[in-house]
């Protein structure tokens, strides 16, 4: 059996005790949260913290999905608690009527036993993936390591000084095209992010938080005036990380788009905004040639690398067909 | 570049203790705090009929069910069990079968059986919250475990039969799931 | 053999070992563990090819906890499943041969710490150059992988010829040529390999082992242990899956064995799901190339028939494999005239072996798509083309297999019919389609693995005073059924309930040799052992009932626990009476049955492969649904008909088809042993996550079929079906998706990225993805065999210097 390496476990009941057990632990010490993400990295021995500090057992990060009345936020957004699971954001009522596209997102993801226990925090903070990097230490130790974990070399791109792993969660570019709010709780206090500045394009230093900060809470938008969806492509429809994910958000003038978010995932190292595709259909009724402009344009930016699941050609070509296919529903269900 | 550190033999000696309501019973179990909850109901609990088909949550063979809720017990730590309530497969029937173990033993849904006590919770999960589900419902409900023997389909008419006979109708398999079509 | 009124045969039963299924409670391999148990890991080669210079385990022996570490040269005798391959050590004495390869062997008191011993193993490799793929294995290397083959990395060299192949194409009155690839894959049982050994000071090894093949095993471990067998005692747990990849004997059952022997401990290994990707033993890759030449009605005149199999890094039962690619083709439709050649390549990758169908779905993948593309050239519907020439029943073919029951016919209209075929193949619109493929395999090899003259199947029948039977026979059961076939032939015969049957089988002191469960022999086979058994035993009860009762034996019932007079019912006794009055008269009630399978027309060279009593037959309509603007190729539903010959257990057989069209499905769509050519040939993506197998979400619908046309070689008349059902359906959903968008993917898998590709292809013109070419092999002067109706006799023809029959060794292939 593959095991874990052994550790010291620890449920703090607030966040002031995870925040003070990590300070103790230092780069020793990693956050868990579901564990669906760390746990089979720690078998595969590419995180190996001595404190693993548990999320699971604190109540502020479990806060049911609900409008946002004080303070913060003067549009009276949607706030949900980043430690809630993945099944609970899939079946909450009230997120599903307002924030379909969420809900939608979260039932993507992987299969009903895992949803039960990742959370909305752990899969926003999915660490990057690769086929040279999700291995176990034997395989990886065959190839001298790689770039990301152990090694110098990015065997995706062995010329490349950055590396290319590859940014595999489904809320993270919807969070993105929704222009969602994440509270970030640290040792020097609070800080909001918006989600796009939560995520940089590099598959080693991915995210903008620091290590010992803890996502708290995510802020959505007001539900009215515009609407969103997300389209996942994978091989299978369980278990399977997107090799091309997009978000595509619009606000709606009357008929005509007044705004637009296009977002890629599942292709680069982070959600990535296609601004020259959501600038095409900007003033628009994403008619026929509008929403062709919008796909061609967003598949020029896309550089998927041979590292997930398909080819990465095939799945270059495929960002065109699925951003036109977003568009073509936001479209038709506008009518 | 940093060297990576080879993996380290387990030095420590301390041990957790947990009480679980173990198929419904207060269970005290002592177990190396790192260990799963897969690893202790095999190991430290003589539980084998959880059984794992890949430890990295890739597969659902090492399904059993969490305050009801239907786990990977190959990524769910021990040391977060204390005080939960942890069913397994023993723990479905008696000297009774449970419904559902009869349905799946006698259309056959069981092949090798190695996948079969993950597919029985997941199952038990399922019409615990949904006692009438739809064959989608069952399809969703389940694809989050792997089986390489029978493809399913026998899997799904034993959910179903055995739903209906939970739900108090009395109800048969149809002829052609045993007999095929003639 | 009786028919329609049986009480338990043909009838469906819950299966002996359900409730233990169910509950937990049955015992596999890893859930054994026994006192003081010591925990065994491998260390694996990291380079695909590679000399061994030196092994240094100083440190990994030092560290706590450990209490043995071994290496090649402790286990220095090699072995292998064929006689004419055994090409493996345990672990590697002084080559490593492809990523994974085993090297050397921890015993420590715990899993952990055995696994960090692995890294304190130092080992100075010399890499070696690494043969990638069967084209680089053909050119003529410095350092072949092995020391043995037909020529260099060329493994083996098939050249087979029944009857003037070119004349009968430069004849007829169509001829095509097509390339076809089909991609390996794996087995995935879901539980990973495991095994516990336990010496005890008295000399007695005993080995529990998550094995299809007992038998072999126990070989295997005498051989190289050098232990009598009868010291060994091997143990088949229930395997969680099998599918071919636990036949071999593996290194790793003999390395615990040895570390028992060594440390006096029981010591248990259970593989991580990657290293169960090194083992494989999975579907060779097999490049094909097919020339065929028809009438114009439709009948085959010749053959010609090429494959090129890429074998791995060792033999395992890749000759045999190999001389599968080239069998089978005969004996679906009349074939006038057939020429095989066939090659294996040894590359620096897992090895390939036996994977459920062993060698016979890539060439029918071939065969069933040509036939389709013939059909559209002659203009004659594909189902019509079959049908009209369907190898006969009770015939023998071109290369000497005897067809007995032949329901394919049968088989071809039920699908047609359940599918709407007439009306809905080439009317579906576009992007949807059907398409119709046959197959057939066999029930059971006709030759074991190793020559031997003694049955390939034995079981022993225990008769109990308190009315109550034993069955011990060798067969494993793999979760297709096998103890509860033994049970309902032995409950049907003697009239009891299959609850009053107990089945012990798979340990090598306690029941008679069975081969294994592999080639779909084990209902035939043993099937057959227990009818013999069972009515011998049946015999005895009756003479000595029929003189108590003064009936005569011939009016004699066994049925509901009792021996009754059928024309009074009334006078009778129970079973256990019987046997209570058998016991008395002449001492302890057993009996004994053993089956051998009959000898087979063929008496050339490879003629051992190929022949089996019975061949089942199955056809399959596939619908499919493609998009055309990503190429994703979904199956909603397949159509299946299976000609069993007769369901001992028609659950289980249904069982059996629908896990069948699920695995063809798998490799249909997405499965791929893929590796990384330009990385040191890494395997790319060895786990459960990354090797696509279908979820709930990707099996499509199926509806089956059962044909029933007994055969006088089945017990009951029963044919395989473990195996049958799984061959048509790659090539019944590569048909469909030309029928859906007139493209034509002649590879296996059939992805969405080629589909896209020959949609482009089709713009231009062709519409096409597959090889384009099958490289140059100088194959070896063919063994020419004349067909039966051409005056043959099975013999070859004989060539200058040549003896004109096999010896003894070649009569095994």
């Amino acid at each position: 059996m593959l095991r874990l390496p052994e550790f010291r476990f620890f449920q703090p009941a607030t966040l002031k005790q995870a925040l003070a057990l990590k300070a103790d632990a230092g780069p020793d010490g990693m956050y868990v949260a579901g564990g669906t993400d760390l746990y089979p990295n720690m078998k595969r021995r590419h995180q190996e913290p001595r404190v693993v500090i548990s999320l699971a057992g604190i109540r502020a990060l479990r806060k049911q999905p609900a409008a946002r009345r004080n303070g913060g936020t003067a549009d009276g957004g949607y706030a949900l608690g980043a430690g809630l699971t993945l099944t609970e954001i899939v079946e909450h009522r009230r997120l599903r009527k307002h924030y379909p596209v969420v809900a939608r997102a979260a039932e993507l993801i992987s299969t009903p036993l895992l949803r039960n226990m990742g959370t909305l925090g752990g899969n926003l903070c999915l660490d990057t993936r690769c086929n040279y990097y999700n291995q176990s230490y034997e395989w990886r130790k065959a190839i001298d390591f790689c770039m990301k974990k152990d090694g110098a070399i990015c065997w995706v791109a062995p010329s490349s000084p950055r590396c290319w792993a590859v940014q595999s969660s489904d809320l993270a570019p919807v969070m993105v095209a929704l222009d969602a709010r994440l509270r970030l709780v640290g040792p020097s206090g609070e800080r909001v992010v918006p989600a796009a500045e939560f995520y940089r394009n590099d598959g080693i230093a991915y995210l903008t938080k620091q290590p010992d900060e803890i996502v708290a809470e995510v802020t959505l938008p007001a539900a009215s005036g515009w609407d969103a969806t997300y389209h996942k492509l994978r091989r299978r429809g369980a278990f399977d990380f997107p090799v091309l994910g997009v978000a595509a958000w619009v606000r709606w003038d009357g008929a005509d788009v007044a705004d637009a978010r296009i977002v890629l995932g599942g292709i680069a190292s982070y959600p990535q905004v296609v601004p020259d595709a959501a600038r095409a259909i900007r003033g628009t009724r994403l008619e026929e040639d509008a929403v062709q402009v919008a796909a061609d344009t967003a598949a020029g930016p896309a550089k998927p690398m041979d590292n997930t699941d398909f080819g990465l050609s095939w799945r270059k070509e495929m960002t065109r067909v699925y951003v036109r296919r977003a568009l073509e529903e936001l479209r038709d269900r506008r009518r | 570049m940093p060297r990576p550190r080879p993996p380290r033999p387990p030095r420590t000696s301390d041990r957790a203790l947990i009480t679980l309501d173990l198929n419904g019973e207060r269970t005290p179990v002592a177990f190396a705090p790192h260990k799963t909850l897969l690893e202790v109901l095999r190991e430290d609990l003589g539980l084998t009929g959880t059984k794992h088909g890949c430890e990295l949550g890739e597969c659902g063979t090492c399904t059993v069910l969490l305050d009801d809720q239907p786990v990977l017990s190959c990524l769910v730590l021990a040391a977060a069990c204390d005080g939960r309530r942890v069913r397994t497969v023993e723990g479905m029937g008696g000297s009774r079968l449970h419904p559902l173990q009869e349905t799946f033993a006698d259309l056959g849904a069981a092949q090798c059986g190695y996948c079969t006590p993950g597919f029985l919770l997941a199952a038990r999960a399922l019409l615990e919250r949904n006692p009438a589900p739809t064959r989608d419902q069952i399809r969703e409900a389940l694809s989050g475990n792997l089986c390489r023997c029978t493809g399913y389909l026998k899997i799904y008419e034993a959910v179903e039969l055995a739903a209906a006979r939970l739900r108090g109708e009395t109800a048969e398999p149809k002829p052609e799931t045993l007999y095929g079509l003639r | 053999m009786a028919c329609g009124r049986e009480r338990v045969v043909g009838k469906p039963q819950r299966k002996v070992d359900a409730v233990g299924k169910v509950t937990g409670r049955t015992r596999f391999a890893d859930d054994l563990a026994l006192p003081r148990m010591l925990y065994c890991r491998l260390l694996r080669s990291p380079h695909a090819h590679a000399r061994i210079l030196a092994i240094d385990t100083a440190r990994a022996a030092a560290l706590d906890g450990v209490r043995a570490v071994l290496t090649g040269a402790a286990l220095p005798l090699p072995f292998g499943i064929l006689p004419v391959s055994q090409d493996e050590h345990a672990l590697a004495l002084d080559r490593v041969r492809f990523i994974g390869d085993p090297v050397a062997a921890v015993a420590a008191v715990s899993e952990e710490i055995a696994t960090a011993a692995l890294d304190l193993i130092d080992v100075t490799y010399e890499p070696l150059p690494a043969i990638a793929d069967p084209e680089a294995a053909i050119a003529p290397a410095e350092t072949p992988i092995h020391d043995y083959g037909d020529a260099g990395n060329l493994h083996k060299l098939v050249s087979l010829e029944f009857g003037d192949v070119a004349e009968a194409l430069a004849r007829a009155d169509h001829v095509r040529e097509d390339l076809f690839f089909y991609g390996g894959s794996t087995h995935l049982a879901m539980e990973q390999h495991a095994a516990l050994a336990d010496w005890s000071p008295d000399g007695k090894l005993t080995l529990w082992s998550s094995t299809q093949t007992p038998h072999y095993v126990h070989r295997a471990l005498a051989r190289v242990l050098e232990l009598p067998p009868a010291r060994i005692r091997v143990i088949a747990t229930p395997n969680g899956g099998g599918f071919g990849g636990k036949s071999d004997p593996f290194g790793h059952e003999i390395v615990v064995a040895k570390l028992a022997m060594l440390t006096g401990r029981p010591v248990k290994i259970t593989l991580t799901r990657e290293e169960v990707f090194y083992c494989h033993r999975g579907r060779h890759p097999t490049l094909m190339w097919v020339r065929t030449g028809v009438t114009r009605d439709g009948r085959i005149t010749g053959m010609h028939f090429r494959t090129l199999l890429d074998g791995g890094g060792y033999g395992s039962y890749g000759v045999a494999s190999t001389y599968y690619t080239g069998a089978l083709q005969t004996v679906t439709y009349q074939v006038e005239r057939y020429k095989f050649e066939g090659a294996r390549a040894f590359t620096n990758k897992a090895p390939c072996g036996p994977k459920r169908g062993h060698g016979t779905p890539q060439p029918r993948f071939a065969l069933e798509v040509q036939m389709d593309k013939l059909a559209e050239d002659l203009g004659i519907d594909p189902a019509e083309l079959r049908l009209r020439h369907l190898a006969p029943p009770n015939s023998v073919t071109a290369n000497y297999l005897r067809i007995g029951s032949m329901g394919l016919g049968t088989c071809i209209e039920k699908v047609m019919a359940g599918a709407g075929w007439k009306a809905r193949h080439g009317r579906l619109g576009p992007g949807r389609g059907l398409g119709l493929a046959c197959s057939s395999y066999l029930s059971g090899a006709g030759l074991p693995i190793y020559w031997n003259d003694m049955p390939h199947s034995g079981v022993q029948l225990k008769c109990d005073r308190g009315g109550g039977v034993t069955v011990f026979c060798g067969s494993t059961d793999i979760g297709q059924g096998s103890d509860s076939i033994l049970a309902s032939i032995v409950a049907e015969v003697l009239g009891v309930a299959m609850g009053d049957v107990s089945v012990m089988t798979a340990d090598t002191d306690l029941t008679p040799v069975d081969l294994g469960s592999y080639s779909s022999r084990v209902t035939l086979m043993s099937g057959n052992a227990a009818l013999q058994a069972a009515e011998r035993a049946r015999a005895i009860l009756a003479r000595h009932a029929a003189h108590k009762l003064t009936v005569p034996a011939e009016r004699l019932v066994f049925a509901a626990g009792r021996v009754f007079d059928a024309e009074h019912p009334e006078t009778g006794m129970t079973l256990a009476e019987a046997v209570q009055l058998a016991e008395a008269e002449e001492g302890t009630v057993g009996t004994v049955g053993s089956y051998t399978p009959p000898r087979s027309p063929g008496r050339y060279r490879g003629a051992g492969v190929g022949p089996s009593p019975a061949y089942s037959y199955s056809a399959a309509i596939a619908e499919v649904a493609v998009d055309p603007d990503t190429g994703i190729v979904r199956v909603p539903k397949i159509w299946v008909a299976h000609d069993v010959g007769r369901c001992i257990n028609p659950a289980t057989v249904m069982g059996q088809v629908e896990g069948s069209v699920y695995m063809g499905l798998g490799e249909a769509l997405m499965e791929d042993m893929a590796y990384r050519p330009n990385r040191r040939l890494l395997h790319k993506i060895p786990s459960l996550l990354e090797y696509k197998s279908p979820t709930t979400l990707e099996m499509c619908d199926v509806e089956t079929y059962l044909i029933e046309d007994p055969d006088p070689n089945g017990p009951f008349g029963a044919k395989e079906v473990g195996q049958g059902p799984l061959l048509p359906i790659p090539p019944a959903v590569a048909n469909a998706v030309y029928d859906a968008l007139g493209v034509r993917i002649d590879e296996v898998p059939i992805t969405p990225e080629k589909v896209l590709k020959a949609l482009k292809d089709k713009a231009r013109g062709a519409g096409r993805y597959g090889p384009d070419r099958f490289p140059d092999i100088t194959w070896p002067a063919p063994t020419v065999v004349a067909p039966p109706w051409e005056g043959g006799d099975g013999r070859a023809a004989p060539s200058p210097g040549a003896s004109p029959s096999p010896s003894a060794s070649e009569r095994q292939h």
